[in-house]
């Protein structure tokens, strides 16, 4: 099974476009991500530049309004995520446990749907759907 | 099962073979660090329940393995040392095995991680015993996971793991990782081994579904390990690609009702692009390595042929052709010239076809392969596009009397019905 850990930095959802991770502190993050690749486990990995270099596009009554970040009224804002492929939801939390990270950070960790998750009409909907533009 | 004792089976997931590596890199006895590391868990599910799970299980475990071993050695039971260290008293060797313990803990390496998959894949182990060992200690898996996955008894699968590590104890086989040309032997007979766990969890269509998905996720596991552990070994990625390409057909490749569909007739919607994308990745990682000839790099490019093909009929035959010339050169066996025939009667028609098929039945002879299913299947299916049909139907025949495979007997009977 997959799962999916995102991470909320405290404090990131205010930081600026351009902040940027100390060298520590991406030096440890890295050392963590060799740890997960060498287990075998680690499928993906990002990191996401803050909010105020985002957007927030809304969709209300058939209106579509664009927000530049970053927003006010947000109370915690994602910084990148890990997908891992793991045997048990505990070993996914075992995982990000034991993740580098900082005083009040959070880690969210949520199941990836598999295809197989889902009802037959709802897998149905799917026929077609081809994203061969990972094939290039 | 209890939050704690999930969370327990949690941590031995992760840190037991590099637990079991370390304690190896001392005792030089694969059996031995595994009983070490046994006792540990132990004494961690005696534990854990009341003081809580440790900041650092994977300390915490290896210092309980430790005091295991110093008792072990007060009692006798461990008999690793050479003897002129068995001359220097007991009390020293005590202090010379907790020194080391302790170092080990402090740096577990990668090699011992390694040396550990070479030992367990040693090829003085019958097949069947590498594969269980591999999944026992670089797995994680318990032996009733094992014996679940391989549809044989519990108690089987357990002497088949404790003759496994008898025949390494009594074959002095070190705990090493080889060089040179034993080198190659000795990748071979891992990623062999790698493989066949992905196969029986791919093809195997009887036993515990999930048990089985669970396998071919684990052989990805070890071959993506691999990757890390010897990232100049082109076979290995190689193989990863191969088994990403396969396995990410897998939710097409049966019907409504369980039924087998074969490739040409599968919703295409259905197969697995993240998988794809990493098949493709690490196929060019390998040619990259400069390994595009190799027997795995081939079959991972005639899978990537396969899965480029927006529809069957786009399918590039003229090159899955070549690939399969290629890989009959290096690997002479009927199967690859079954499955060229396949491709050249895509290609230059069906008595072409033919030919090649007569030429891979030559090859396969009087061999076990002669009995293979696949022989008259395919002629069947020639032959029906040559408009030979009550010889088609013949072969068909044949084909279902050879084979017991309840599903591959459904498909083949409905190829039948067609020709009626």
């Amino acid at each position: 099974m997959r799962f999916i850990m995102i991470l909320i930095p405290k404090g990131y959802e205010s930081a600026a476009p351009d902040a940027l991770p100390s060298a520590e502190a991406a030096a440890k993050m890295m050392e963590y991500n060799v740890s997960l690749q060498k287990a075998g486990v680690l499928l993906a990995l990002d990191g996401l530049l803050p909010p105020s270099a985002g957007a927030r596009i809304s969709y209300c009554d058939g209106k579509v309004t664009v927000t530049d970040g970053p927003f006010a009224e947000a109370k915690e804002a994602v910084g990148g995520y890990w997908i891992i492929q793991v045997r048990s939801r505990e070993e996914a939390i075992e995982w990000f446990k034991r993740a580098p990270m900082s005083n009040n950070d959070i880690i969210e960790v949520r199941q990836i749907f598999e295809m197989a998750d889902f009802p037959e009409d709802v897998q149905k909907t799917a026929e077609g759907f081809e994203h061969r533009n990972v094939l290039a | 099962m209890s939050d704690v004792a999930k969370t327990i089976e949690a941590v031995w997931k992760i840190e037991s073979t590099r637990l079991i590596a370390a304690i190896a890199r001392v005792t030089h006895d694969i059996g031995i660090a595994e009983e070490l590391a046994q006792d540990a868990l132990v004494t961690a599910l005696e534990a854990w329940p009341d003081e809580g799970i440790p900041d650092n299980p994977g300390a915490w475990l290896m210092k309980a393995a430790k005091r295991r071993a110093i008792d072990s050695l007060r009692r006798g039971r461990m008999l690793v040392q050479k003897h002129e260290e068995i001359a220097r008293g007991l009390e020293w060797q005590q202090q010379r095995l907790g020194d080391a313990l302790e170092r080990s803990l402090d740096q577990v390496i990668d090699d011992d991680v390694l040396r550990l998959i070479f030992t367990a894949c040693h090829p003085v182990l019958a097949v069947e015993g590498r594969i269980a060992l591999t999944l026992r200690l670089i797995g994680a898996l318990t032996t009733a996971e094992i014996a679940r996955a391989f549809l044989v008894p519990e108690k089987t699968l357990g002497q088949r793991i404790s003759r496994a590590k008898k025949t390494l104890s009594e074959a002095h086989v070190p705990f090493e990782t080889p060089s040179g040309d034993e080198l190659r032997r000795r990748v071979e007979s891992v990623l062999m081994v790698v493989y066949l766990i992905f196969n029986e969890g791919y093809t195997a269509t009887s036993g515990d579904e999930w048990m089985r998905a669970a396998l071919s996720e684990e052989a990805l596991r070890l071959g993506r390990m691999l990757g890390q552990l010897l990232p100049g070994e082109s076979e290995v990625h190689a193989l990863v690609a191969l088994m990403e390409l396969q396995a990410s057909r897998n939710a097409a490749r049966r019907g409504k009702n369980g039924e087998a569909v074969l490739l040409p007739d599968q919703d295409r919607s259905l197969w697995d692009y993240a998988r794809i994308q990493r098949g493709m990745t690490a196929l060019e990682q390998a040619q990259r390595l400069g390994g595009g000839a190799k027997p795995y790099a081939l079959q991972a490019a005639i899978a990537a042929c396969h899965m480029r093909a927006r529809t069957a009929e786009e399918t590039d035959w003229d090159r899955i052709v070549l690939l399969y010339d290629a890989l009959l050169q290096i690997n002479p066996s009927p199967i690859v010239a079954l499955n060229r025939a396949v491709a050249i009667g895509m290609v230059q028609g069906p008595a072409a076809g033919l030919d090649a098929l007569d030429a891979a039945a030559t090859l396969a002879g009087d061999s076990a392969l002669a009995g293979y299913h696949l022989f008259p299947s395919v002629r069947g299916d020639l032959l029906m596009k040559m408009g030979r049909l009550s010889e088609a139907r013949e072969e068909i025949q044949r084909a279902i009397a050879m084979t017991k495979n309840l599903r591959e007997q459904e498909l083949l009977a409905n190829r039948l019905k067609q020709l009626e």
